[in-house]
């Protein structure tokens, strides 16, 4: 097997280009398909017979709270490569992942929150569910304190992915540990076991938000990475090419 | 349609939650966008520091 | 490249030399358990001074303590070698960077961990715990000091060149430092209400061991991106 395209993939002009070229194809379908979850999630969707309404959290909760541990994910896999590999643009996509997860993961706990009042009569209880996105907010503000600690780019990329990758090795244990320590506690079951049974009218809205943001996300990934490439790549020459449309060889 | 609104009594909690989601959508598409135009500023900035030199 | 002498023995030199320089300046390493003292004291002084409900919180009281001395004596694991180029030496010296900072982790522990692990279960019975409950609080202290120093000096090795990075350091190592919090809490709890804590132990053991083998190979990339 050829490993051509991957170190296509590693050259700043090249996925410069192609973020460019993929924004749009992935924003227009990200747009439709969260405004249709959204609606349907609050529209066509019946009320549920337990929850009434409120259940209706859940088109916003649930899909935020998947894009932040898959921003996570991407987030500490891309800084590896690009810490193993010195590839520069895969640490521009770990730059850039980080905003978006970390905004997410907040949006994620306060939505909880609110759907946590009416249902279980307080905004916040020590579930390990609860807990385990509350460090992973804390990893990703450690990982964007770090970077914006250090002023050159370059050690900030590396230095935050030497901790990205201690984040993740510790994700599992954190779970594990936070689990362990809440079965100790006998907390009631708050969170009620999702039945696998979910009318249509309820599923579709929900797959159309999960698939939504995840097109989101990679759209506002691109656009960033492309701010994080300029800021690495300044005074290329294709930089130069770009920004002033003409091709000064030197 | 007042019913709609009223969210059968969860009102405050559920547009609360969609109008947060929502605001996040928008607040990191203008976050991008920033970070972008300020990236090429700084680039150009440079360049034009590179071209007088 | 020639190797004048193994790794084992720069690390055991390195030990040697560091203890050496900290029995010259005993205030510096005397500060963290004076820091977890005072915590520990705070704490029926705000909460409630009954011995029996103080005993309910001691664990917790212990661990937070604990966990915030140990992340403020990390400023003195790598500062003054960082500053007078030591480390680089240690870089350029060919040995094997990550047992050299096993090493100076080792002294850390030796000089910081140890002496809150002895310290402990004095505030512990000052809480209310009881007489019977002290060796599972040493165990779990001295399980868990060790582990806390090599997750710090992770954290240490990245915000070394960093100026004011105290409070960035505590936000990088606090979260990794969960897992040992619970063990360690539970452990201790179960050894203060008098039942057999070895289930967390084993954990906090799992824990140390995992850290041991993997915590200086991270610090060793932390120290040496710093460095550039």
């Amino acid at each position: 097997m050829s490993w051509a395209w991957f170190h296509r993939f590693g050259s700043p002009p090249y996925f410069y280009r192609l973020a460019t070229r993929w924004v749009p194809w992935l924003s227009w379908p990200a747009g439709v398909l969260i405004v249709g979850g959204l609606f349907g999630g609050l529209v066509i969707a019946p009320a549920d017979y337990q929850q009434s309404d409120a259940y209706r959290i859940l088109y916003v909760h649930a899909p935020t709270a998947w894009l932040s541990q898959m921003a996570y994910t991407l987030m500490a896999v891309a800084a590896a490569v690009g810490l193993v590999w010195r590839m520069k643009v895969a640490s521009a996509v770990a730059a850039a992942a980080a905003p978006i997860g970390a905004s997410f993961t907040a949006v994620s706990l306060v939505t909880g929150m609110l759907w946590g009042q009416p249902m279980w009569g307080t905004y916040w209880a020590w579930d390990p569910r609860l807990v385990f996105q509350l460090v992973l907010f804390f990893f990703f503000l450690g990982f964007i304190g770090l970077r914006s600690a250090i002023d050159d780019v370059s050690r900030a990329d590396r230095a935050g992915a030497v901790l990205a990758i201690v984040g993740i090795v510790n994700v599992p244990i954190v779970h594990y540990s936070v689990t362990w320590w809440n079965s100790l506690h006998q907390a009631p079951s708050v969170l009620r076991a999702q039945g696998p049974s979910m009318p249509a009218s309820m599923l579709v809205p929900l797959l159309m938000s999960f698939l939504g943001i995840t097109l989101y996300f990679y759209a506002v990934l691109f656009y960033r990475t492309r701010a994080e490439i300029l800021r690495r790549d300044r005074g290329a020459a294709w930089v130069r090419e770009l920004l002033t449309g003409k091709g000064k060889t030197a | 349609m007042s019913e709609f609104f009223a969210m059968s009594g969860y009102a405050l909690y559920v547009w609360s939650s969609y109008a947060i989601g929502i605001g996040a959508l928008l607040l990191n598409i203008y976050w991008a966008r920033a970070s972008l135009r300020q990236a090429e500023a700084q680039a150009r900035r440079r360049l034009a520091s590179g071209d007088a030199a | 490249m020639s190797r004048p002498a193994s790794s084992l023995r720069a690390a055991s030199l390195i030990l040697q030399r560091d203890l050496t320089l900290a029995f010259r300046r005993p205030g510096e390493w005397l500060q963290p358990v004076a820091f977890f003292l005072i915590v520990t004291m705070l704490f029926p002084l705000a909460l409630d001074p009954e011995l029996s409900r103080l005993r309910a919180l001691a664990p917790g009281a212990l661990w937070v303590a604990a966990l915030l001395s140990s992340v403020l004596a990390l400023e003195f694991l790598f500062r003054e070698d960082g500053r007078d180029g030591t480390l680089e030496q240690f870089a350029l010296s060919g040995q094997s960077f990550a047992w050299l900072l096993l090493a100076k982790t080792a002294s850390h522990w030796l000089l910081t961990g140890l002496p809150l692990a002895i310290a402990a279960p004095l505030a512990a019975v000052g809480l209310g715990a009881p007489a019977s409950a002290i060796p599972g609080i040493l165990v779990a202290l001295l399980l868990g000091s060790v582990s806390l120093s090599l997750l710090g000096a992770i954290g240490a090795g990245l915000t070394l060149g960093i100026r004011r990075g105290g409070a960035l350091l505590s936000l990088l190592v606090l979260p990794l430092a969960i897992p040992t919090l619970v063990f360690g809490a539970r452990a201790t709890a179960m050894a203060i209400q008098g039942e057999p804590a070895a289930a967390p132990l084993y954990l906090l053991a799992a824990l140390t061991v995992f850290g041991i083998t993997l915590a200086p190979l991270a610090a060793a990339a932390a120290v040496r991106i710093s460095l550039e």
